[in-house]
């Protein structure tokens, strides 16, 4: 579904990826986990083409878009949902959603539908202001948005990021679903280890812009390899 | 996404309110005003006009276009050159819209795409409106001519026949007439926007003001509506350039110069920025102040610019959000039948 080869990228002068390699199956659920200043999140802009690679190429489904712009990967399949949630906070839960599909040509009332099926918690908020919903209830429209385009493939970046457990709980229902009833392709990057223990398949450490490792979920109870690589063992 | 039109949403009442004004002064301007005032207020029409090309691409575009003269120019020339080529000012009158739209796009595809920043597009703006003003004021050779028109340089070009009933070139339109047809286009031209504003297009352009890269990734080409809604507002500017030099019969490279090129940025900003009956406002308020500044004695003493410019900056830092948004939370705050029953999740932005 998705391969990366020895993607590299800067802001500015500052190089912040040394050389990705990352290949993701269709279906796949693969975590990314990584302390702050890691390149976690430049990895994914870089991925979803809010930042140019200065090297390297990126493949979706066959496809080299690495020079894609951004727009044009999402209208290919690509689903972004940013750190800190970035819902529009003036327009209604409602027209949050409708905007995400307007490029999209689906049919609008058939994929509303769907969409409140996957995350009832919306529906009788459907015509509040963006704004006035909690985090939890915010993180869980920018998912919704998301799958709105009809995306083949998700990158989440830290989800969980300031929302309380019983949506954290949530969270998790809704992604494992996915997995399974859409057979979404899912890239996940985290700093919550027990979050991204339980939804992903393997998980990639990085480290000063390099995936150094991959493990197993399990591994991650191992506090010793999580302090080696992570640096927040316990 | 569908128009809706709420009449109890404060936005609705808001445009009502706009329309009965915009209205009366179509309908009772001839009869209450005299010709000296009439003729003034086209003037203020147009101005207004311009005014509102800037406050739909600043306040709902986020484009802070430095030049936005230079469309008012473009439209002024495309109309003066048309209009003494052609004898009759119908397809003149077009060519005032088309002609900067099309520059507008030309140089939108060119910063947009090429991903200017904000700062460097206000700049490219500015730098194109001046070398506007530079080259046209080069033009008083007799080998500077099109057509029929020659462009005279700094002179400008006069005896710029004004408007004509469609279809009679012989039938040039009285100054009532023309009040007439400056005020039901800057009402056409106000409504077309609050429809456009409440369009597919409209919000998507408001979202990428509000955030471009959320945009992005949501899969809207933010380069191709921003260079969609410069052209637009270009288009706008240009008509507004266009009923200056009917009004006027007169146009010279001035309408290029710094001078207006910054008094543009002012009215948005006294208006309010995010609005489009602030800018209008705020370009006939400003006017009124200099007008009447250059009566007094104090301030020619003293010296009209100086006071004037006193007397922006003391408005800006007492109302920095604008005669308009101030204006509205006074009504909501005094006229408690202003406020609206119930504060709704709506998107969309001020009237």
């Amino acid at each position: 579904m998705l391969e990366v080869h020895g993607l590299t990228a800067a802001y500015g002068r500052i190089p912040i990826l040394h050389g990705i390699d990352l290949s993701v199956a269709e279906g796949e659920f693969v975590g990314i986990l990584g302390h702050n200043g890691m390149g976690k999140t430049t990895l994914l802009k870089t991925l979803i083409g809010l930042l140019r690679p200065t090297g390297g190429s990126i493949e979706l489904k066959g496809q080299n878009i690495t020079r894609m712009p951004a727009f044009k990967r999402n209208l290919s399949g690509i689903g972004y949902v940013p750190q800190g949630r970035d819902i529009f906070p003036n327009l209604s839960v409602r027209d949050n959603l409708r905007i995400a599909m307007a490029m999209h040509k689906v049919d609008e009332e058939k994929v509303l539908e769907e969409v409140l099926d996957t995350f009832p918690r919306l529906k009788p908020l459907l015509e509040r202001s963006g704004r006035v919903l909690s985090g939890g209830e915010q993180q869980i429209l920018a998912l919704a948005r998301c799958l709105c385009g009809g995306p083949d493939i998700l990158l989440l970046d830290e989800p969980t990021e300031g929302i309380q457990p019983s949506i954290v709980e949530e969270i998790i229902e809704i992604l494992q679903g996915l997995g399974k009833s859409r057979n979404l392709t899912i890239i996940l990057v985290e700093q919550n280890l027990d979050f991204i223990a339980s939804l992903s398949q393997r998980v990639h450490i990085i480290q000063r812009g390099q995936l150094v490792n991959e493990v197993a979920p399990e591994q991650l109870s191992d506090p010793e390899l999580v302090s080696e690589f992570v640096g927040m063992g316990g | 996404m569908k128009i809706a039109l709420d009449l109890k949403s404060w936005n609705t009442r808001g445009l009502i309110f706009v329309g009965v004004v915009m209205l009366a002064l179509l309908f009772a301007g001839p009869e209450v005003f005299d010709l000296f005032v009439l003729l003034k207020v086209i003037l203020f029409v147009s101005t207004a006009m311009l005014a509102l090309s800037m406050g739909f691409i600043w306040g709902f575009g986020g484009i802070l276009c430095f030049g936005q003269s230079a469309f008012f120019g473009i439209g002024g020339y495309a109309y003066a050159i048309g209009v003494i080529n052609m004898g009759e000012s119908t397809v003149p009158i077009l060519l005032s819209v088309l002609v900067p739209a099309a520059f507008a796009m030309l140089l939108g595809y060119f910063m947009f795409y090429g991903r200017l920043s904000d700062i460097y597009l206000a700049v490219v703006t500015l730098a194109v409106t001046l070398i506007f003003y530079a080259f046209i004021r080069s033009t008083s050779g007799e080998e500077y001519v099109i057509g029929n028109a020659r462009l005279m340089g700094f002179n400008g070009i006069s005896s710029i026949p004004v408007f004509n009933w469609p279809g009679f070139p012989n039938s040039p339109l009285w100054p009532d007439d023309i009040f007439y047809v400056a005020t039901t286009l800057l009402i056409l031209v106000y409504f077309g926007l609050r429809i456009l504003l409440r369009s597919h297009f409209g919000r998507v352009v408001v979202a990428i003001k509000e955030n471009e890269t959320r945009a992005e990734y949501l899969g809207y080409d933010v380069r191709f509506y921003k260079m969609i809604a410069f052209s637009i507002g270009a288009g706008i500017a240009g008509l507004a350039g266009c009923l200056f030099v009917s009004f006027n019969n007169f146009i010279n490279p001035d309408v290029f110069a710094l001078g207006l090129a910054a008094q543009i940025i002012m009215w948005v900003l006294i208006g309010g920025v995010g609005t489009l009956v602030g800018p209008m406002l705020g370009s006939l308020a400003l006017q009124m102040l200099y007008n009447w500044l250059g009566t007094q004695t104090f301030a020619s003493f003293l010296n009209t610019y100086l006071v004037f410019g006193a007397i922006i900056l003391i408005f800006v830092l007492a109302v920095p959000q604008g005669l308009q948004p101030t204006a509205r939370l006074l009504a909501l705050r005094f006229l408690p039948f202003t406020r609206p029953p119930e504060e709704k999740a709506r998107g969309g932005g001020d009237d």
